[in-house]
């Protein structure tokens, strides 16, 4: 006991594994870059499958980490780990320099830049949003277009930054599916009047109760799914969003003038856990997340004896995998200081 | 014999046994990134041509795959070779060389074909 540990990232993921790790006597420096801990979450409205809100995940972990073993140091960005040889050094851009016998790395994952994808006119057009401009919007029970207006019609597009050459990542972010029914829902909640439409190139709902919200979606919800990846955007004389996709299984070209497209931004590497990857000698792969020792049995651990790996900085996961992830670091830390093992 | 006006009509079945997917390993071995298609429909999507008449290229590589090659060999003349379809492909197929390759296999056939 009183072995220090420093949790990088006080997301879902940082703030699990600090919260676990001072249940077991460990002192922990919880470091977020953020002026408040809670990451992706504080964005979020509510969440899939079960659509409680995101508040009451957020709840839990801030009452988690409200313990006398951690500290919580936010505005402050981890850059650079040095590893001694029983010890470790971190040094925060801000001038900070802390000092730790083992180090958790939970910086989660940055949303893609919708941008990128110039023939969806994210930044062009004022009506293209992202999946998490949504968010913000249902949060604000606000669903209104650039003019004020409620829109009649809106859609959806799957895979933005996702299983795309082009934009540079060929993984799938595998949430953004379930998320687009779970947003398509709330729209036909929000308004009635709406009719929705959901461009997908597969359904991947590979997760407990996923598929049932997409039944839902359909069957008590009337939300309609295309098959077929939108290809560009444009805007009409009318201001209307004009979208071009291939119904590929009617095997026709179709366009379709809707009042608003949301995209649905994939899961990237984290800048911050690029840098830190780069300047301290951790293995990214070839989807630039961080790199695990074993894909099977060592998903936490990292090439480096001492450092592990917690959450959405090693792939994309949702909450459930997330917290489990953070708990199985914990676990490894633990091991660690027992009897050496990496 | 009685003629009764009842003929025996073709299986609408791809027969994939029985079909030559000659022209699919000619492009294949040309042009491998023909092989990773997902049938998102981008490429039909912006294709001038599929948007006036019949043509879809992400139908003809998945009839060129299947050997299902009179539905394609016609079809295949329509492109303009724009390039649009290679543009948008997330998958970074050269759709542009597949439709080459696919009239080269065609053409070939037809050289060879007694």
């Amino acid at each position: 006991m009183g072995k220090h540990i420093v949790v990088i990232g006080g997301g879902v993921a940082g703030m699990e594994a600090a919260g676990q790790l001072s249940k077991d006597g460990y002192i922990v420096s919880l470091v977020e870059r953020d002026t408040n801990t809670g990451g992706h979450l504080n964005n979020w409205y509510k969440l899939f499958p079960d659509r409680r809100s995101s508040k009451e995940v957020k709840d839990y972990l801030d009452k988690l980490i409200l313990r006398d073993g951690i500290r919580v140091i936010t505005g402050t960005t981890i850059e650079k780990i040095i590893s001694h040889k029983s010890h470790f050094s971190l040094f925060a851009r801000e001038g900070a320099e802390l000092t730790a016998d083992a180090v958790i790395i939970a910086t989660g994952f940055d949303m893609f830049r919708s941008s990128r994808k110039e023939e969806y006119g994210y930044g062009i057009y004022e009506n293209v949003i992202t999946s998490a401009d949504l968010e913000e919007r249902l949060k604000k029970n606000s669903i209104k277009l650039s003019g004020g207006s409620v829109p009649e019609s809106v859609g959806f597009v799957h895979c933005v930054g996702s299983r795309d050459e082009k934009a540079g990542n060929l993984y799938c972010s595998k949430l953004c599916c379930v998320t687009a029914v779970k947003q398509a829902i709330e729209i036909r909640e929000h308004l009635p009047e709406s009719r929705v439409f959901c461009f997908y190139m597969d359904m991947r709902m590979g997760g407990a109760y996923y598929e049932e919200l997409y039944r839902e979606a359909q069957e008590k919800w009337q939300v309609n799914f295309i098959r077929g990846k939108v290809s560009e955007v444009s805007e009409s004389i009318n201001r209307k969003l004009v979208i071009k996709a291939e119904d590929t299984l009617a095997g026709r070209p179709l366009k379709m003038e809707l009042d608003m497209l949301v995209l649905m931004a994939g899961m990237e590497m984290s800048e911050g856990g690029k840098g830190i990857a780069q300047s301290s000698g951790l293995k990214t792969g070839e989807n630039r997340f961080f790199s695990s020792a074993d894909p099977h049995f060592g998903s936490n651990k990292s090439n480096v004896k001492g450092i592990f790996y917690a959450g959405t900085c090693t792939m994309p996961m949702n909450i459930t995998e997330t917290i489990s992830h953070a708990r199985a670091a914990v676990a490894d830390v633990k091991e660690y200081f027992n009897k050496g093992v990496r | 014999m009685e003629k009764f006006g009842f003929t025996i009509s073709r299986g609408r079945q791809i027969d994939y046994d029985a079909n030559n997917r000659f022209v699919a390993e000619y492009i294949r071995d040309r042009e491998p990134s023909f092989r990773l298609c997902i049938e998102c429909g981008c490429c039909s999507a912006t294709c001038t041509t599929g948007n006036f008449t019949r043509f879809s290229l992400r139908e003809l590589q998945i009839l060129i795959r299947r050997g299902e090659n009179d539905q394609v060999r016609e079809n295949i003349k329509k492109c303009m070779l724009c390039g649009k379809c290679t543009l948008v492909c997330p998958r970074g197929v050269n759709t542009r060389n597949v439709v080459t390759l696919a009239r080269e296999a065609f053409q070939k056939e037809v050289k060879y074909a007694v």
